[in-house]
């Protein structure tokens, strides 16, 4: 177990910036998420805490140490990779020794034929051979471990692959989108797994991915990259609830978070589609965007109306898509109860509470807004 | 540049890495070490031979001399001036001349009709590949007891029907052709097998799409669509056959030394004779040269129509 | 070729121009036999006939056998193929694997050499080479038939394609799990390339054990000589007098490939046609 620090970490490749600065602290028994758009870095930050990849500045501590210029190998972590990269060769119980032979045994007792016959290694075997069976019971693959990966479902390999990484027992584990490779069915599944993993491991999980669900489903913390950048951390929930980057806030929750533009006006009251909500912001007039995300949208009455355009029903639930009268606008809302929607074509009204509205300036940073009456309950953003 | 150099080996992780460690982990050497022996031994075996083999030609260094001396060009002076260089230039002009049509439409016209069925496809594939498998030096000298003038099978067959046959590595007039006539049997099953490939990486559909399209005939779909998309192929395969013909040497010397009256005397053979036999190393070099010359040229052609063939693709 | 009259027209006027054409290509493998078959009467005859009278395949062989040692010869030939073969590897693989997945400085320069040392014919260099070989004083030994072909610019070039689309988090993990970068190369990337080395390795083989030329120069000594060479030796102090034994020696001679390519044609194909991208 361990608590891993970066310290203002930067990567270049050839003059182009991937990472720009990145500080975050992981705490031991954390299951941090690094979740973002492709291409957001967070591959990259994963890597250079596995010591794969170098970084251009900064540094990475892990448990009080400076790891940098560590090999990979010596730094404890372990990791599973998208494509679980279990050498093709072997059957699932030799993949699952590579990490234990390669630290307890010799270069000599590693040998191919001479190392079987040295006492040592026999000896070692054992242990080795226990501490896999050990694991492997943990993870119900026990029956699997004589075959070859490709004598595997992709299930079975991607456990494999975990089992790998915890017959080592690492400081951590990093996760480098491990489910993406998998169907749907058992994404949802194995997503479960590894929360249930990371609890009775209570070890620090680091896990990378772009699928926003899978982070906010497994994850005590969350760390959103966006361009190089470390854009906001936090659990789950605060980062759903309380984005602090309009990209945040599209980034994460689906379906995507309802953008609006708004204005501040000169009274600091903003303005929406020609209504003025009962919101004072403490910036200076100009534009603004109001996010409200798709279960906050009540429909049925209100100052704002519009056409449904098209309806999806999931069964248990549907969201119904508004095309805004006069403008290009289109909104979704969330309707729990899916044997009322509404038909598509028909016009209907809706409106927002405002303590839904999340503002965010012209450059896409949250604006504290404040209630005009915040003693009532159910503040309505009205005319 | 990744940092693997195991800077600290076995040591606890747990200690703080001083910066000069870090410094090393980042210029890791390793790729260095992995490609050293290679690079040491193509600069030794290759790349410098290459450069020592330009250099010797402008010398007149001959095996065993106790010094060497600059005589620029006269090595190719000499050769210029000697006729049975030209002797030997034209004949393997000749010899690749015939041997790369003849060995490139045998393999194609095999290759075809090889794909033309589905049955025993892979018997007779075979069947004309063994002579590419077969030691040329031994199968050179079945050959020559084939074409024995009295004795071998070429000659009976023809007495059979009443053609007094040539003793044909014998004679000045024919000893060429019958070397040309090995190289094509020898070659003939290798390009079959680039030809086959190229077959079988051709889209089942544009077959289908050209009989929708009204290419009736197995003539047209092989104008509309194999023939124009097995040009890169065929291009690659009559490169590849210049080069390898260029280099003939086994079968003229074992069985003719050049001869007779130097009427199958060939490029590499000169350079043997010259370099290895006389010991004449700046001479060899220098019809090392030439012959280095012809494959570059043909190199060239392989890329500059390799860059064409990239346009139709 | 549409019509089913037409379709089975036109195999068997395919099954004919084959069969015609493999008649030539195997006429003088048959012919090799047959003379290898034949008493001396025989073979000096003008009379013409496959099937020997008097069967004398077994007595030729013993001839060859004893006029020449082709049981060194022919353990000449594995021992110079296999080292070839080995050495190849072992210097190959590693600059494979650096220029296929690791990243330093001069990486594209040293491709660039590779793919240009491709393009340099053996003969070319055999003059220098040969009197680099006298200067060291290791001609007329094993070591000149090994030394120059230790290194494979081709081989490389060949397995750096193949490493190259071996995953990198394969070796990514191979690092993680504390395998070092030697390590690498011969625990994850061999066995993952074993399709690829395989090809090498008969085109590798086929084309050293049928090598005439660097022998042919490098040689004096009749207990090193390789298989071609021992052939043509034969030849020279034969020829003219003793065709059936020359024919068994050439039978004995080409076997070993032979029965290997029947035995794995496709590899043998596949290996052989990588000589194209050559």
């Amino acid at each position: 177990m361990a608590r891993i620090e970066l310290n203002g970490i930067r990567k270049s490749f050839d003059a182009t910036e991937v990472l720009g600065g990145i500080d975050l602290t992981i705490e031991n028994g954390d299951f941090l998420s690094l979740v973002g758009p492709s291409g957001c870095g967070k591959s990259t930050l994963l890597r250079i805490i596995a010591g794969l990849e170098p970084q251009s500045a900064g540094q990475v501590t892990i448990d009080g140490s400076i790891v940098d210029g560590i090999r990979p190998s010596a730094r404890n972590l372990a990791m599973v990779f998208q494509s679980y990269a279990l050498y093709p060769h072997l059957s699932a119980f030799d993949n699952m020794a590579v990490p234990l032979r390669m630290r307890r045994l010799s270069t000599v007792e590693r040998l191919p034929l001479l190392g079987s016959l040295l006492p040592g290694r026999r000896r070692e075997e054992r242990i080795i051979r226990a501490d896999i069976d050990k694991v492997a019971a943990q993870l119900e693959i026990s029956h699997l471990l004589q075959r070859k990966p490709a004598q595997l479902s992709g299930g079975q390999r991607q456990r494999v692959a975990v089992g790998r990484a915890m017959v080592r027992q690492p400081e951590a584990f990093l996760f480098d989108e491990p489910l993406s490779n998998l169907d749907a069915k058992l994404r949802v599944h194995m997503r479960a797994e590894l929360a249930e993993l990371h609890r009775s491991l209570r070890s620090t999980f680091i896990y990378v991915t772009h699928d926003q669900a899978e982070a906010m489903t497994m994850s005590s913390r969350l760390a959103v990259m966006i361009g190089g950048e470390l854009v906001q951390v936090g659990r789950p929930a605060e980062i759903y609830d309380n984005p602090r980057d309009v990209r945040v806030a599209e980034f994460v929750g689906s379906p995507k978070i309802n953008m609006m533009p708004g204005r501040i006006r000169d009274d600091s009251r903003i303005e929406v589609f020609g209504h003025v909500l009962r919101l004072a912001s403490s910036q200076p007039p100009g534009n603004c965007s109001i996010g409200v995300r798709s279960e906050r949208i009540e429909l049925g009455s209100g100052p704002f109306s519009g056409a449904v355009i098209h309806v999806e029903n999931m069964g248990a639930e549907a969201f119904v898509h508004i095309g805004l009268n006069g403008t290009e606008a289109r909104l979704v809302a969330r309707v729990n109860d899916v044997r009322r929607l509404p038909d598509i074509g028909s016009h209907l009204s809706f409106n927002f509470a405002a303590d839904a509205v999340r503002a965010f300036n012209s450059a896409g940073k949250r604006i504290d807004v404040t209630a005009e009456q915040p003693e009532r309950i159910r503040e309505r953003a009205v005319v | 540049m990744s940092d693997n150099v195991a800077t600290i080996g076995g040591v606890t992780v747990r200690l703080p890495v001083p910066a000069t460690a870090q410094r090393r982990g980042r210029l890791s050497l390793t790729p260095y070490g992995l490609v050293a022996p290679a690079l040491t031994l193509m600069l030794i075996m290759l790349l410098g031979p290459l450069a020592g083999v330009i250099a010797l030609s402008f010398t007149d260094y001959q095996l065993g001399a106790p010094s060497l001396s600059w005589i620029g060009l006269a090595n190719y002076h000499e050769m210029f001036g000697d006729r049975v260089f030209w002797t030997s230039l034209r004949n393997t002009l000749v010899y690749v001349g015939i041997v790369v049509p003849g060995a490139v439409t045998t393999g194609l016209a095999i290759a075809l009709l090889i794909q033309s069925g589905t049955s025993l496809r892979s018997l007779y594939r075979t069947i004309y590949f063994l002579p590419v498998m077969a030691t040329l030096i031994a199968m050179a000298v079945v050959w020559e007891f084939m074409l024995h003038p009295q004795f071998g099978l070429v000659n009976g067959v023809l007495r059979e029907i009443g053609i007094a046959g040539p003793s044909w590595l014998q004679d000045r007039s024919t000893a060429l052709y019958a070397l040309c006539a090995i190289g094509i049997w020898q070659a003939a099953g290798f390009n079959m097998v680039l030809f086959l490939a190229g077959l079988v990486s051709i889209p089942k559909q544009l077959y289908e799409a050209a009989e929708i399209d009204g290419a009736a005939s197995a003539w047209a779909r092989f104008r509309l669509v194999t023939w124009p998309l097995l040009r890169p192929v065929t291009t690659f395969v009559v490169v590849i056959s210049g080069i390898r013909s260029f280099q003939v040497f086994d079968t003229v010397h074992v069985l003719t030394k050049g001869g007779p009256s130097k009427s199958t005397e060939v490029l590499i053979h000169s350079m043997y004779t010259e370099g290895f036999e006389f010991f004449r190393s700046g001479y060899g070099a220098a019809l090392t040269v030439v012959f280095l010359t012809f494959i570059l040229l043909l190199t060239l052609i392989k890329s500059r129509l390799a860059d064409r063939g990239v346009q139709y693709a | 070729m549409t019509t089913p009259a037409k379709l089975s027209l036109w195999s068997v006027v395919r099954h004919i121009l084959l069969v015609a054409g493999a008649v030539v290509m195997l006429l003088p493998f048959v012919w090799m036999i047959s003379t290898a078959s034949k008493p001396p009467s025989e073979v000096f005859s003008s009379e013409l006939h496959l099937i020997p009278h008097q069967f004398a395949l077994w007595e030729n062989l013993q001839t060859a056998f004893a006029k020449a040692n082709l049981w060194r010869f022919l353990l000449n030939g594995v021992m110079v193929t296999v080292s070839i073969f080995v050495l190849q590897v072992l210097v190959a693989l590693p600059a494979a694997y650096a220029l296929a997945k690791l990243r330093f400085i001069g990486r594209n320069a040293l491709f660039a050499l590779v793919l240009f040392g491709i393009l340099i014919p053996p003969q070319a260099t055999a003059i220098p080479v040969f009197l680099l070989l006298h200067k060291l004083g290791v001609l007329d030994s094993y070591a000149a038939l090994v030394l120059p072909f230790t290194i494979s610019v081709f081989g490389i070039f060949l397995m750096r394609q193949f490493f190259r689309n071996v995953p990198d988090d394969l070796v990514d993990a191979a690092r993680m799990d504390g395998i070092s970068e030697f390590g690498i190369v011969w625990r994850v990337m061999l066995p993952a390339a074993i399709p690829a080395v395989t090809a090498f390795g008969i085109f590798s083989v086929v084309a050293h054990w049928n090598d005439y030329f660097w022998p042919l120069i490098v040689l004096n000594s009749e207990h090193l000589r390789t298989p071609p060479l021992a052939v043509a030796h034969f030849r020279n102090a034969e020829a003219g007098t003793n065709y059936g034994a020359l024919m068994a020696a050439a039978m004995v001679i080409i076997a070993p490939l032979l029965v290997a390519f029947l035995l794995a044609q496709r590899r043998f194909v596949e290996g052989i046609a990588l000589t194209g991208i050559k």
